[in-house]
C-alpha cells in the first residue's frame, strides 16, 4: 500500500461521499457545498497525477467562481428544501438498479481493458505551466481565441437575460 | 533511542513540517493579537487620544484581555439558522486565511543546522505554483463571507454577506490581473523565484519590481494590487459591508464570542498575507535596498542600530512608568530587545543570516502600518462607488499594465 | 503510482451518480449542479488519460471544458433566475405548461 495509493483512496472516498451527499441532501445549499467538496477532492487527484496547473485552475475557476455563482443564485432566489414527492414504482425499483448496472458495466469494461492506452509516440515534457501555455498558444491558439469569444457571448447573454423588465 | 533516531531520519521531513506549522501558527496568532493592539494605538494617536493604556503597561495586555473576553462571552445561536452552515462559515474563513501563510518564504538561506539530515528552510513549502495556490485560497475565501451572511437567517447579515462577497469577487479579478506584470518579468509562479529575480546585489533598490530596472517599473501594478487587496480583505475604505454604522455589523452580526473572534483573526491574518505578498512581489522580498558593494557594508548593522536604541528607550520609559507592574515588565522587555541587538553585533554569522528576514519583516511591518494608517484616515466608499472602482477603473488599468509590460518584456528580452 | 483504471472507474462512478442526480432531483439548481458533476467526472478521465499517454492534450482539453462549463453555468443560471421570477417556484414539476 504505497503512499500515493492511500492518498488516492482517501480523495476518491471524499469525492464519492460528496457526490452521494449531492443526491441525498434536501436543501440546495447543502448540495452546493457537497459539490465544492467533490471539486476540491478532484483538484487533489489532479495534483496527485502531476497536473498542477489544471488543479489550480479547477480550484480558482470551478470552486472559486462557478460554485460561488451557484451559491449566490441559491441565496438570491431564497431556495428552500425540496418538497416531498413519491417516486413512481418503476423509478424506485427499476431505475436505481438499472443505473447501478450501467455504471457497473462501464467500470467493468475499464477494469477489463487493463487501462490499455496506446504507447506514447512522442512524450511531451513535464506538465508544468510553461509547457502547457506553449502548447495552448501554438497548437491550440484557434480554440483558445474561440473560447474567449464564447465567454464574451455568455457575458452578454447573462446580462441581457437577468435584467428586470422595464415595466 | 535508536528506533526514534531511525524513524526521525526516515520521516523527518513530515515531523519537521508539522513542527514548522505549529511554530508558524503560534507566531502568527501572537502577531495577530498584537496587531490589534498596534491598530488601536496608532488610530488613537492619529485621532489625538491615547488608546488602550490601562490593561498592562501601555495597554500591552489588552489583546490578552480581549481574548479572555471572547472566550467567556455567551455563545448565542439564533433560532432558525442552518446549524451546519452557520458553524462552517467562520471555520472556513479562519482555515483558509491561515493556510495561505504556508507558501510565504521568510528568508533565502536554510538554517545552518539540519534536522536529522533534513534541511530546514525558512518556509513551510515552496511549490512551483506558489502564487496560484495563494490565488486559489483567496478565491475560496468568498465562501466564508457568503455562507455566514446567508446562514444567519436575518436581513442585515444576508445583505451584508451578498454585498461583501460580490465585492470580493469583483476585486479578485483586478488583483490577479495586476500581478501578471510581475509574472511576466519573473517567468515563474514560484515566490522564491520572483524574489530572486529582483536580486539587488548589483543595482540595489532599482532592481525591485516597483522600479523594475530590468524591464518595466510596476508602479501601476502595485497600486492596483494594493487597492484591490484592501478591498479583498474588506478593510477601510472598502468595508461598507461590515461597517458598524451601516448594516449593523454586516455578515458577522449574528456571531458572538469565539465564532466572531475567528472572523476577526481571519481578517487580520489575510492582512498579514497581503502585506507579505506586496513586499515579495513588488518590493524585493528579502533583498536589501542597497547593492552588495563593500561601500554599503555598514547597512548590515541596521538591525542592531534599530534594536539597541529602541530597547534603551523602552528601559528609560519603563523606569518612570506609573504602575509597579510596568516598572518591572518594561525595563525587562527593553533589556531583552537591547540584548538581541548586542548579540547581533557580537555574532557576525547570525547578523549575516538575519539580513534577509529582517528586510522582509520590516517591509511587511511597513505595509501593515500603511493598512492601519488608511483605516485611521480615509472615509469609506459607498457601495456603488466601490463596484464602479473595481470594474471600471482597476480592471482596465491592470489589463493595460499587462499589455504594456508584455511589450517591454518582449522588447528587452534580448538582453 | 496509481494505475490508470482506478481513475477511470472513479470517473465512471461519479458520472453515474451525476446522471442519477439529474434524473431524481426536482430542484432546478440541483439538476444544474449534477451537470457540473458529470463534467467534472469527464475532466478526471481526460487528465488520467493525459498522464497515461504522457501528452498534454488532455489537460488542455480540460481547460477548455472548464471554460465552457463556466459560460454554460452563467447563461443557465440567468435563465433559471428569469424562470423562477415568472413561476415563483424552483420545482421543475411546476414548469409543465407553456402557459403560466
Amino acid at each position: 500500500m504505497s503512499a500515493p495509493l492511500i492518498v488516492f483512496f482517501v480523495l476518491a472516498t471524499l469525492a464519492v461521499i460528496g457526490a452521494l451527499s449531492l443526491i441525498l441532501q434536501k436543501h440546495p445549499i447543502h448540495s452546493a457545498l457537497s459539490l465544492i467538496v467533490v471539486m476540491v477532492a478532484l483538484a487533489g487527484l489532479y495534483l496527485l497525477m502531476g497536473a498542477e496547473s489544471v488543479a489550480a485552475v479547477q480550484i480558482i475557476v470551478y470552486g472559486g467562481a462557478i460554485m460561488v455563482l451557484f451559491v449566490f443564485v441559491i441565496m438570491l432566489l431564497n431556495a428552500t428544501e425540496e418538497e416531498h414527492t413519491d417516486f413512481s414504482k418503476l423509478a424506485k425499483f427499476g431505475g436505481l438498479p438499472l443505473a447501478l448496472a450501467l455504471t457497473g458495466l462501464l467500470a467493468a469494461a475499464m477494469i477489463h481493458s487493463g487501462g490499455a492506452v496506446p504507447n506514447t509516440t512522442s512524450p511531451d515534457a513535464l506538465a508544468n505551466t510553461s509547457n502547457l501555455s506553449t502548447m495552448l498558444f501554438s497548437t491550440f491558439v484557434y480554440p483558445f481565441e474561440l473560447t474567449s469569444f464564447l465567454i464574451l457571448v455568455a457575458i452578454m447573454g447573462a446580462l441581457v437575460l437577468a435584467q428586470r423588465e422595464k415595466t | 533511542m535508536n528506533a526514534a533516531n531511525s524513524f526521525l531520519t526516515e520521516y523527518g521531513f513530515w515531523v519537521l513540517t508539522i513542527i514548522k506549522i505549529g511554530l508558524l501558527l503560534f507566531i502568527v496568532l501572537t502577531v495577530n493579537a498584537y496587531l490589534t493592539w498596534f491598530e488601536r494605538k496608532v488610530v488613537a494617536l492619529m485621532q489625538s487620544r491615547v488608546g488602550p493604556h490601562r490593561v498592562g503597561p501601555h495597554g500591552l495586555l489588552q489583546p490578552a484581555a480581549d481574548g479572555l473576553k471572547f472566550l467567556f462571552k455567551e455563545d448565542v445561536m439564533p433560532a432558525g439558522v442552518d446549524k451546519f452552515v452557520y458553524l462552517l462559515a467562520p471555520f472556513l474563513a479562519l482555515t483558509l486565511s491561515l493556510a495561505s501563510l504556508s507558501v510565504i518564504p521568510f528568508g533565502p538561506k536554510p538554517l545552518p543546522f539540519s534536522f536529522f539530515g533534513h534541511q530546514i528552510d525558512l518556509w513551510i513549502t515552496n511549490p512551483d505554483i506558489g502564487l496560484l495556490v495563494l490565488f486559489a485560497i483567496t478565491a475560496l475565501g468568498v465562501y466564508g463571507v457568503a455562507l455566514a451572511g446567508w446562514a444567519s437567517n436575518s436581513k442585515y447579515p444576508l445583505l451584508g454577506g451578498l454585498r461583501s462577497s460580490a465585492q470580493m469577487v469583483s476585486y479578485e479579478l483586478a488583483m490577479t490581473m495586476s500581478v501578471v506584470g510581475v509574472l511576466l518579468m519573473a517567468n515563474s509562479f514560484s515566490l522564491t523565484d520572483i524574489i530572486r529575480q529582483q536580486d539587488s546585489s548589483k543595482y540595489g533598490i532599482l532592481s525591485w519590481n516597483i522600479f523594475g530596472i530590468h524591464y518595466f517599473p510596476q508602479i501601476v501594478g502595485f497600486l492596483c494590487f494594493f487597492i484591490a487587496a484592501i478591498a479583498e480583505t474588506n478593510r477601510v475604505p472598502f468595508d461598507l459591508p461590515e461597517a458598524e454604522s451601516e448594516l449593523v455589523a454586516g455578515f458577522h452580526t449574528e456571531y458572538s464570542s469565539f465564532k466572531f473572534a475567528m472572523f476577526f483573526i481571519a481578517e487580520y491574518t489575510s492582512m498579514i498575507t497581503v502585506s507579505a505578498l506586496c513586499a515579495i512581489l513588488f518590493f524585493g522580498g528579502w533583498n536589501s535596498p542597497v547593492p552588495a558593494t563593500p561601500f554599503w557594508n555598514f547597512t548590515h548593522y541596521l538591525p542592531s542600530l534599530i534594536l539597541i536604541p529602541f530597547g534603551l528607550w523602552v528601559i528609560y520609559d519603563g523606569i518612570k512608568y506609573e504602575t509597579i507592574f510596568g516598572r518591572i515588565i518594561l525595563p525587562g522587555l527593553g533589556t531583552a530587545i537591547a540584548a538581541i541587538g548586542v548579540a547581533l553585533i557580537v555574532f557576525p554569522a547570525a547578523n549575516e543570516y538575519i539580513q534577509g528576514p529582517f528586510w522582509l519583516l520590516s517591509k511587511i511591518f511597513f505595509f501593515l502600518f500603511f493598512y492601519v494608517w488608511a483605516r485611521g484616515t480615509l472615509p469609506r466608499f459607498r457601495y456603488d462607488q466601490l463596484m464602479n472602482i473595481g470594474w471600471k477603473l482597476l480592471l482596465p488599468v491592470s489589463i493595460a499594465n499587462v499589455i504594456i509590460t508584455a511589450g517591454f518584456v518582449l522588447f528587452r528580452s534580448t538582453r | 503510482m496509481v494505475p490508470t483504471q482506478y481513475y477511470l472507474v472513479l470517473s465512471a462512478i461519479l458520472f453515474g451518480m451525476g446522471a442519477v442526480a439529474f434524473v431524481v432531483k426536482r430542484n432546478i439548481i440541483t439538476i444544474f449542479m449534477s451537470i457540473e458533476l458529470m463534467l467534472n467526472a469527464v475532466n478526471l478521465a481526460f487528465v488520467a488519460f493525459s498522464q497515461a499517454r504522457g501528452k498534454l492534450d488532455g489537460q488542455i482539453f480540460v481547460l477548455f471544458v472548464i471554460v465552457v462549463a463556466a459560460a454554460e453555468a452563467a447563461v443557465g443560471l440567468a435563465i433559471i433566475i428569469m424562470t423562477a421570477r415568472n413561476r415563483q417556484s424552483l420545482n421543475v414539476e411546476r414548469v409543465d405548461l407553456l402557459k403560466l
